[in-house]
């Protein structure tokens, strides 16, 4: 089996855009949404769900404000300046501290510290992650919660999910849409992948921010395809992509230009090439091409 | 005043608006910082390009384990929520990449055997950008922890003075690291599906953290309808719509402003910080 991930260094490059239009031509394979922050391919492939689970990314500490002595060394130890002061005046004390759920990592430094053992730590379930059926095949998908934590954990579980599924029917394919940037659910979707699929938009931030997705692909010796995208938007950015990826050995498979049917697409609720046959739609089918060669000739 | 530029989605022109807004500002001579939050993909310095005066590196404490000193006792493990330290019978193994730095292996060893060293995940830079004081953070790349590297950018925030924090997109950690103390956040949207469902969530998120804020539309053109109605009900202002226009996406395909190749988006940009802080006030 096979697993690639398709990446952007920043949002908004039309990964997800794209990631549905290989969905419609890849077979025997499974879709997982890792972009758990802001999932959205979901939008595309109405998915029809068949199993729910909760996901608890951590923990959480509570002060019980009427054992609380006010002491404050929780707040002395809490390197994530979760710890305020807060709470009514007893009798007892002039005042109590309490924990900033949003600011909390939940490492339980307080809980060790507390002399008058005040501070608990529970679990914090913070999100859901699904597991669907969609017109293309299976899709595991997640959601995390407002301002949730442990995004790579539950990219993680994501993952884990859709191989599972792709093992038990023996598919051959995972295709995952990743998370922008280059940080922790970045490194959590790429981590052991077969290949990384990183699209770019031809704008000069783009640029940077696929050449720093590249180095991140070589820190973890995963190999890197590119896919241009809006390439027609500036010709010499997208020159100067393609001898960038030429001077590392990464290849570029795919051009696809500006197009406006991409949004007309998500409006329906569709991929492009449900839209129609054109110019954009066969560059799409070349880019599959092109990737499903590249995967094939691994290993 | 304290502005966050924020977007539940990355590539909704967060960035933008942020640098012209802070450079429109600069030059009816407000004391600005843009400061780019944006540590995983930081392009700010493209659009106002700064000229770096001071660089800095910027460590998050990691348990070292002196093996002649440790008894193997496991209490490190067991305490780490992280599983970054994990003893097995023979070893201590640590895992830098999972540690949250909270220090608590270190006070619960009993022999002290644990000290913590220095890893670092990136650097905060800094120097004027015209009028505009720029600063900015560089995740190292490899490394996975962001929050750390926020907060370090963040102790250049002024005490006087309008800041611009560019924050990231998504809804998780670092983003609630980069709005926590802001006065306002701007939520950049854009009007496709995908830019509601985003929003919504963004929404959530500034909910959560209770700041002030309201929704700006960029991109917007006059068939998509589907952020108004969202906002209306859930009592969001909309404070400026930018027109769809291929001169702004072009100019920022070049890395240049908005403001220097379309006219009216100085005034624009004047014109949304006035709403800004008309709303940050009630
Ligand atoms: S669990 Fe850790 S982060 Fe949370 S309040 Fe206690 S010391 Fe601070
Ligand atoms: S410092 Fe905290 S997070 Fe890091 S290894 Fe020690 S207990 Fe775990």
């Amino acid at each position: 089996m096979k697993e690639i991930v398709v990446l952007s260094g920043k949002g908004g490059t039309g990964k997800t855009s794209l990631v549905a239009c290989l969905a419609a031509l890849a077979d025997r394979k499974v879709l997982a949404d890792c972009d758990v922050d802001a999932a959205d391919l979901h939008l595309v492939l109405a998915p029809r769900m068949l199993q729910r689970e909760e996901f608890r990314g951590g923990k959480q500490a509570y002060i019980l404000p009427d054992r609380c002595a006010a002491c404050g060394e929780c707040a002395v130890y809490c390197r994530f300046d979760a710890v305020r002061f807060d709470g009514p005046a007893t009798q007892v004390v002039g005042k109590t501290y309490r924990v900033d759920p949003i600011a909390c990592e939940g490492c339980g430094v307080c809980v060790h510290v507390c002399p008058a053992q005040a501070v608990e730590l529970a679990p914090a379930v913070s999100g859901e992650w699904y597991v669907s059926e969609t017109r293309h095949g299976p899709l595991v998908h997640a959601r995390l919660g407002p301002a949730g934590e442990n995004s790579g954990k539950l990219v993680t579980i994501v993952r884990n999910g859709a191989r599972d599924i792709a093992e038990a029917r023996s598919l051959d394919l995972v295709i995952v849409d990743g998370a922008p940037g280059i940080g922790c659910p970045v490194i959590a979707s790429m981590a052991g992948a077969s290949m990384v699929l990183g699209v770019a938009e031809a704008t000069l931030s783009g640029k940077h921010d696929i050449e720093r997705l590249a180095g991140l692909a070589v820190h973890f010796g995963i190999p890197m395809l590119v896919c241009i995208n809006k390439a027609d938007l500036n010709a010499e950015v997208t020159a100067a992509m393609n001898g960038w990826c030429r001077m590392r050995g990464i290849s570029v498979v795919g051009s696809i230009p500006y197009d406006r049917r991409f949004s007309e697409a998500q409006a329906q609720g569709k991929s492009l090439l449900e839209l129609g046959d054109g110019v954009t739609a066969r560059a799409v089918r070349a880019l599959w091409r092109e990737t499903r060669t590249a995967l094939e000739s691994r290993r | 005043m304290r502005i966050a530029i924020a977007s539940g989605k990355g590539g909704t022109g967060k960035t933008i608006v942020a640098t012209n807004l802070a450079v429109a500002l600069a030059q009816d001579d407000h004391p600005v910082t843009f400061l780019d939050c944006d540590v995983e993909a930081p392009n700010g310095h493209i659009f106002l390009k700064p000229e770096i005066t001071h660089c800095e590196t910027v460590s998050v404490p990691v348990p070292e384990v002196n093996e002649t000193l440790c008894t193997r006792c496991g209490r490190c493990g067991e305490f780490c929520q992280y599983s970054a330290v994990v003893c097995l019978g023979n070893a201590v193994l640590t895992f830098s990449d999972l540690c949250h730095g909270c220090g608590g292996c270190s006070l619960v060893c009993p022999d002290g055997a644990i000290r913590e060293v220095p890893r670092v995940v990136g650097e905060v830079e800094w120097g004027p950008a015209g009028a505009v004081r720029f600063v900015q953070g560089r995740l190292r790349i490899g490394q996975a922890r962001v929050p750390p590297l926020i907060r370090a950018v963040k102790t250049h925030l002024p005490q006087t003075g309008i800041a611009i924090l560019d924050a990231p997109p998504g809804t998780s950690c670092p983003v609630v690291e980069t709005i926590r103390d802001a006065d306002f956040v701007l939520l950049v949207a854009e009007p496709t599906p995908f830019g509601l469902h985003d929003l919504r969530l963004a929404v959530e998120t500034v909910r959560q953290v209770k700041i002030p804020h309201a929704v700006l539309i960029n991109r917007a053109n006059p068939g998509g309808r589907e952020l108004r109605p969202y906002c209306d009900r859930v009592g969001i202002p909309i404070l400026l719509e930018i027109p769809e226009d291929r001169r702004i996406a072009e100019t920022y395909a070049r890395g240049e402003l908005a403001i220097r190749t379309v006219p009216a988006y100085a005034g624009w940009m004047r014109a949304l910080f006035g709403r800004m802080r008309h709303e940050a006030l009630v």
